[in-house]
């Protein structure tokens, strides 16, 4: 299989990175109802995911955490569990960092959703150890959707590090 | 000569080391707060840094609401009007009959030479999360410890209990729904006084009226009202309604299945009950403990 081309990419502007995780934030602490609700993939934890991968000097296991802990505050869940979700997803990125360089993006769609899986299935074991009834299978579709949306969190956020290239001077 | 060699880069822990850290760090919280409900400072702090978030994630809700409430049409307008004033008398008359009752109240309890009973200070407050989290029944109320709310303050709304205050924050505050998997509510049947404890099952419109005798005079159709006994809820707030009651021999206690009076999807309103805890008639021993508290423990 071959490698996607490699490009040249700008560096990253550090007010861009901390703004897409805020946004990412935000999504998630959106007045979801009904079904949207059940299918809403973590924004946060995909941004994370990104980030973790493209700039593991700037983001790690400690924004991983501070991020954590604002979802449980604003989802009024379990103060830690969502803590614990992404110190797993962000351990995941540092493992699949340069695994995913090899890959475009529409093929790493498999290899996000099983990190998503095992996120959502840490924070359902620590809530069925404390004595919650499970939610039942619904539970699991959010990662599934999360993963789905890879490609386009990919784009989106590469988006201003791609070089303008004026098509009269390439080089 | 010893010839040390210095990294060219600085690396610091290992993934693995860092990602352990995390996750016993992580494991230490989640027990902090689900065991022993520490850590109360630490979740407020960082409730003041998601509140702005908070807030400007419900700005397009509210600005929907707004623009479809200015083109409420008139005729819309004119017949809550009349639904309201209708109501409004119904209202009327049954405060005209509760300041009768008041007074003889009053006038019977002086008889009694008994303390009054303070009427509580209610706060109205709007609900502006609802079911976040799959495994807990709690909603996020727009009033904190700025307007007066405290810990313990029971939450009700027009037809009934909601639950109870649990977590406050400086411009909001976590309110425990009944149905929650922690919530324990002391109830009486309000047809025949028999006391019990409601549990909630931590899923909606289902509670559990646990250990109750196969003689208790209970039926299905029975309305449950706080009894009050646990200081914590004023008595007589309508809490639910009896779905079924089944009476199996293999059993120790009598299975009664009740539903909420109340459901928190039909309003966005609700008042926090802020009074001052009463202290109670000393509840007997053979009573139910004090059970509407959370519990630090789950009952075994």
């Amino acid at each position: 299989m071959a490698a996607p081309r490699q490009e040249l990419l700008l560096p990253v502007k550090p007010l861009f990175l901390w703004a897409t995780l805020v946004a990412a934030l935000l999504l998630n602490l959106l007045p979801w109802a009904g079904w949207l609700a059940a299918i809403r993939p973590d924004f946060t934890a995909l941004a994370l995911l990104f980030w973790i991968v493209r700039e593991p000097q700037r983001v790690g296991f400690g924004t991983a955490f501070a991020f954590g802990l604002a979802m449980d505050i604003g989802q009024a869940s379990l103060f830690g569990q969502h803590a614990l979700a992404y110190a797993v997803i962000a351990y995941s990125a540092t493992l699949l960092r340069r695994r995913l360089r090899m890959f475009s993006a529409d093929k790493h769609v498999l290899q996000i959703l099983p990190v998503l899986l095992v996120a959502q299935v840490v924070v359902l074991l620590v809530n069925l150890a404390s004595g919650a009834a499970s939610p039942g299978w619904t539970w699991l579709v959010p990662p599934v959707t999360g993963a789905l949306l890879w490609p386009l969190v990919w784009a989106v956020l590469l988006l201003p590090q791609r070089p303008r290239v004026d098509p009269e001077h390439p080089i | 000569m010893e010839n040390v060699q210095q990294p060219f880069f600085h690396r610091g822990p290992t993934p693995l080391a860092r990602f352990l850290l995390a996750v016993s760090l992580a494991l230490a919280l989640i027990a902090a707060d689900g065991r022993f409900g520490y850590l109360v400072h630490l979740q407020r702090a960082v409730a003041v840094i998601v509140h702005p978030l908070q807030q400007i994630a419900l700005l397009p809700g509210w600005l929907s609401a707004r623009v479809a409430g200015f083109f409420t049409t008139q005729s819309q307008l004119a017949v809550r009007n009349g639904v309201l004033e209708q109501q409004n008398l119904v209202n009327q008359a049954a405060l005209l009959r509760l300041e009768a009752l008041e007074q003889e109240n009053a006038r019977l309890r002086t008889l009694l030479d008994s303390r009054s009973t303070r009427p509580p200070g209610a706060l109205f407050a709007e609900i502006v999360y609802s079911h976040r989290d799959p495994f807990t029944r709690r909603v996020i109320v727009d009033k904190g410890s700025s307007a007066g709310v405290a810990e313990g303050h029971p939450v009700v709304d027009a037809e009934g209990l909601v639950g109870q205050v649990t977590r406050v924050f400086p411009w909001s505050s976590r309110v425990t729904l009944i149905t929650d998997k922690d919530m324990i509510v002391p109830v009486q049947v309000m047809r025949s006084g028999v006391r019990g404890v409601l549990y909630g099952t931590g899923s909606d419109g289902r509670l559990e009226l646990r250990f109750m005798p196969f003689s208790a005079d209970i039926q299905a159709g029975d309305r449950l009202v706080t009894s009050g006994i646990d200081g914590t809820y004023p008595a007589g707030l309508p809490v639910a309604l009896v779905e079924e009651v089944e009476r199996d021999a293999a059993q120790m206690f009598a299975r009664v299945a009740a539903r909420p009076a109340t459901g928190v999807n039909r309003y966005r309103q609700v008042l926090i009950l802020a009074q001052p805890a009463p202290e109670t008639a000393n509840p007997g021993m053979d009573d139910p403990p004090p059970a509407a508290r959370r519990r630090a423990k789950k009952a075994g």
